[in-house]
């Protein structure tokens, strides 16, 4: 049934959430650390566990992958309801920094992607 | 005439999420065929949709003067919902269904890096346009520097420092600016910087770190690549929240004196 595939992945953020939270306690800040991603961590090891067992048939798969299928309108109904019009009118400081900042890391991604890479081939040698 | 109009609204507004559900459908569905018909697929119809939505929560931002764009209109108030960290979150985590584990361990270092990297050049860039806009105190600065990291990084630092509401003001207008502008520039910007692959995608989510950006910057570019991106940037806040009021703020107090 689709609903166990809901409630899996349910389960799976709650947990990240719940996880993240005490994360973020134990550091003594009041922010969620990487909540999310754990959540995804779990769902990706949950289901490599199922699916190898045979727990987990086509019905069951749906009801995540209807949540994966949604995900680009979500973006947009998110992005519908971002506070557009402060980030505009925000100022030349806010938007310089904000637009600086882009910039920058827009720039360093090849930089950094290469670093990780190297480190990554000499480790297999 | 004049009494269906009401009666339609009080429908809409009932069922507020169903209203959302239809309306970004067909928001979704003219960008698509924008895409097709006006740029034969060069530009990408989540990348148009996104774009499209960000013009409609300007102006519904400027004309009901609220924060939360077009959902601020009444009818429209289930978009925010549809939205929102609670099924955005559930729709990112779905998104890593399918991805092998161990395809993320392998890149793990180089995740750890682009976080660190993306959270350190983000708080010293913003702290220096702040410096160069005439804000001398190191409060101010952190501040503005967390707000150039994400707009929750801003606020939170600024609390915990004791800063002025006007400078978490202006730093949560630096995050908003640095999330809007990855959520439409990333289409564009992808293949100048290689941004094509799972590793890049890693590195990217880490080193931009605003996670409403990053998730619809990757939509809007290749959606196999969201949940590599997502997964560090959701790191990134709480790393950010972190350092900001304790290392970054010790390093720029020694710095401006």
């Amino acid at each position: 049934m689709a609903i166990y595939g809901t409630g899996l992945l349910s389960l799976c953020l709650l947990t990240g959430l719940f996880v993240g939270e005490l994360l973020g306690r134990l550091v003594g800040i009041e922010a969620n650390v990487g909540g999310v991603g754990i959540a995804m961590l779990l769902l990706m090891w949950g289901a490599e566990r199922l699916r190898d067992s045979g727990h987990l048939p086509t019905p069951t798969q749906s009801g995540i992958l209807f949540w994966s299928a949604v995900y680009i309108p979500v973006v947009v109904a998110m992005a519908a309801t971002q506070n557009v019009r402060a980030a505009v009118t925000g100022g030349p400081a806010a938007i310089t920094a904000g637009a600086a900042v882009v910039a920058i890391c827009f720039s360093l991604v090849p930089l950094v992607s290469r670093i990780g890479r190297n480190r990554r081939e000499e480790n297999r040698k | 005439m004049t009494h269906i109009l009401p009666l339609l609204e009080t429908v809409l507004t009932k069922y507020s999420l169903v209203t959302a559900f239809a309306v970004v459908a067909l928001l979704v569905w003219f960008s698509y065929m924008l895409s097709t018909r006006l740029t034969r697929g060069y530009l990408h119809g989540s990348a148009i949709a996104i774009l499209l939505a960000l013009v409609f929560a300007y102006w519904a931002g400027s004309v009901t003067g609220g924060k939360q764009g077009v959902a601020d209109i009444g009818w429209l108030g289930g978009v925010a919902l549809f939205g929102g960290a609670m099924l955005r979150d559930l729709a990112i985590v779905a998104t890593a269904f399918g991805v092998r584990f161990e395809q993320f361990v392998r890149t793990g270092l180089g995740g750890v890096i682009a976080l660190l990297a993306g959270v350190f050049v983000s708080f010293f860039i913003g702290a220096i346009i702040a410096y160069a806009f005439g804000y001398r105190d190191a409060v101010s600065l952190t501040t503005i520097g967390g707000g150039a990291a994400t707009y929750i990084v801003g606020p939170v630092t600024g609390t915990a420092l004791g800063a002025s509401s006007e400078v978490i003001a202006l730093s949560v207008a630096a995050g908003l600016v640095k999330a809007i502008l990855v959520m439409s520039l990333t289409p564009f910007i992808a293949p100048l910087i290689g941004l094509n692959n799972p590793h890049t995608a890693l590195i990217f989510g880490g080193l931009m770190g605003t996670t409403s950006g990053v998730a619809a910057g990757l939509a809007a570019t290749d959606e196999k690549l969201v949940p590599y991106g997502a997964m560090t940037a959701t790191f990134y806040t709480g790393l950010g929240c972190l350092l900001g009021p304790s290392l970054i703020f010790v390093i720029i107090r020694a710095l401006v004196g």
